[in-house]
């Protein structure tokens, strides 16, 4: 019976499907300033989940994606989106940064940054077609926005921008999206409209990465968990991972050991 | 009415004046359009600096071709490339933080161009042309080379605008998209050094940054996308330029300082138009 599924299984994951986890990391180590911020990352992430990353500040949780996606350069380790390098599949990921890195005084609608979803698609000298905002509307109004499609973002308030950011992502119809933080410092019902929406994803069979703060609404909303603290202190299915010692382990007792660790790598240095 | 024709045709009938009026507006256009970016980038300083350190490239032309005006162009465009791509490296590596390195930069070259200028026999002449621009001395060959130069970067900016849109708006989307964010930024940078140095026979080096940021602020106090403060500004600009040198003609002032101050004119009364609306706005909530 068992084998039986198996081949089942790999016959439906053959053909157009790839076969390869969305995002695997192995041995990544970063470092800012020769200070190192992660250690020895592994990670493997399964399609079609909701996956939450939680850790206490500075734990490098925003570290961990940018460096999968060469937004920072990584020490050591190796980082396949889909079993290739990112440079070769950065049409299958779209990332949504955390809101503070946005300059909101541009002088661009919301329909434009949109729009700027479509971009990868469109390429070099060729102008943006009807098409293309077409897309970007349609993204605008899953997050509930068309109806500001032609305001200048800075008249929106924080939760309308980020739904606004959410759309630019789903106008990149990607298979995998990265978000840092979306759900930060935003009002109620814009936590709706985006919790409603990664489950839409997840029904699309896409596959969601989302950095997380609220440890309340982890079991509600995330299929599995990533719990950082500059080294992966555990990973797996929320109902078995998100535990009390997990817990503590990732955010109790600031020497933990591997604190102590860096600690004395540091104490070296200076001799 | 016809007083108002008269104002405005009178100075036409001298050619030096057609073609200052020419070259104003075009510099007026081009500036306001590239300029859009320098204000949205944060790169007043930016321009100021290149355009200070262009001086030293104009004035070796200028020793070296004996006073000859003509060769200039190409002194002047060399020396802007060469330093937009220098300050672009100081800035993206230095030690120092940006600003100063690039202050050092555009001080010590500054102070290099008037040096070489001093060794020349009219001193202050044409220290103060270089300066406050010369558009009246304007020749048919300067105002071809204003057009194409001007024509061609306003060109390949439309070309390239998505390109351009996203790295001054959010690089880190221009950087996972794969762009060539580095390599967007020194192509911006040549094209504003272009524009100076397309420009600056009419303004002058010292007031040059006026065109490249007064426009585009301008407009956009006024309008709230990208496209419509990039055509309201160029609107903005060759009006400006045409306006001061009338003002210059008619009132006997410097036409680099005339037409600068046309635009500094329309900039303070868009202010004052925008704050008034705003505080009504308040006052009704």
């Amino acid at each position: 019976m068992n084998h039986d599924a198996e081949t089942g299984n790999r016959a439906r994951t053959g053909g157009d499907h790839l076969p390869s986890s969305p995002l695997s990391i192995d041995d990544m180590t970063v470092a800012y300033h020769r200070k190192p911020v992660l250690w020895d990352v592994d990670l493997d992430i399964p399609e079609g989940q909701l996956i939450g990353m939680i850790g206490p500040n500075g734990a490098g949780k925003s570290t961990v994606i940018k460096a999968a996606l060469d937004l920072v350069p990584k020490i050591s380790g190796r980082v396949r989106f889909f079993g290739k390098p990112y440079a070769r599949q950065r049409r299958l990921v779209a990332y949504v940064p955390q809101r503070e890195s946005i300059d909101w005084d541009f002088p661009v609608s919301a329909l434009d940054v949109a729009v700027m979803g479509c971009y990868g698609r469109i390429g070099w000298f060729r102008p943006v077609t009807r098409k293309d905002r077409e897309v970007a509307r349609e993204a605008l109004d899953r997050v509930g926005m068309a109806d500001y499609a032609h305001r200048q973002i800075s008249q929106l308030s924080g939760g309308q921008q980020q739904r606004v950011f959410l759309a630019r992502a789903l106008a990149q119809e990607a298979r995998m999206y990265i978000m840092d933080e979306p759900l930060a410092g935003v009002d109620a019902a814009t936590e709706r409209v985006i919790v409603g929406l990664l489950r839409d994803l997840r029904e699309a069979g896409r596959t969601v990465l989302a950095v997380h703060h609220d440890l309340q609404t982890v079991r509600e909303y995330f299929d599995q968990v990533i719990m950082l603290n500059m080294r992966v202190v555990a990973a797996g299915p929320t109902a078995d991972v998100f535990t009390k010692e997990n817990l503590d382990k990732t955010y109790g007792g600031r020497l933990t050991l591997l604190d102590e660790a860096a600690q004395a790598m540091a104490m070296n240095g200076r001799e | 009415m016809a007083e108002l024709f008269e104002v405005l045709l009178v100075p036409m009938q001298y050619p030096f004046m057609v073609r200052g009026l020419l070259a104003s507006l075009l510099v007026g256009l081009v500036c306001g359009v590239v300029g859009c970016f320098v204000v949205l980038r944060g790169m007043a300083f930016f321009g100021d600096a290149m355009s200070h350190s262009i001086l030293p490239g104009i004035a070796l032309g200028y020793l070296i071709g004996g006073g000859a005006r003509g060769p200039l162009f190409g002194w002047a465009m060399v020396t802007a490339i060469v330093v937009a791509i220098s300050i672009g490296a100081v800035s993206k590596t230095g030690r120092l933080k940006e600003d100063t390195s690039i202050g050092i930069i555009f001080a010590g070259m500054f102070a290099l161009g008037v040096a070489l200028i001093s060794l020349g026999r009219s001193y202050s002449l044409d220290l103060v042309h270089f300066l406050f621009g010369d558009v009246l001395g304007v020749s048919w060959m300067d105002l071809g080379l204003t057009a194409f130069f001007g024509v061609l970067v306003v060109l390949i900016l439309l070309l390239f605008y998505k390109e351009f849109l996203v790295v001054s708006f959010d690089e880190t989307l221009a950087r996972t998209l794969r762009l060539p964010s580095t390599a967007l930024y020194y192509a911006l940078l040549i094209l504003i050094a272009v524009t100076i140095v397309a420009s600056i026979q009419t303004v002058g080096v010292a007031l040059m940054l006026a065109m490249l940021i007064t426009p585009p602020a301008t407009a956009y106090l006024l309008v709230r996308r990208l496209p419509a403060m990039m055509a309201l500004s160029a609107l903005l600009g060759a009006c400006s330029g045409v306006a001061g040198l009338y003002l210059s003609y008619y009132a006997g002032i410097a036409s680099g300082a005339a037409i600068v101050l046309v635009c500094t004119g329309l900039f303070m009364l868009v202010l004052l138009f925008t704050s008034i609306r705003r505080l009504r706005r308040h006052d009704a909530r």
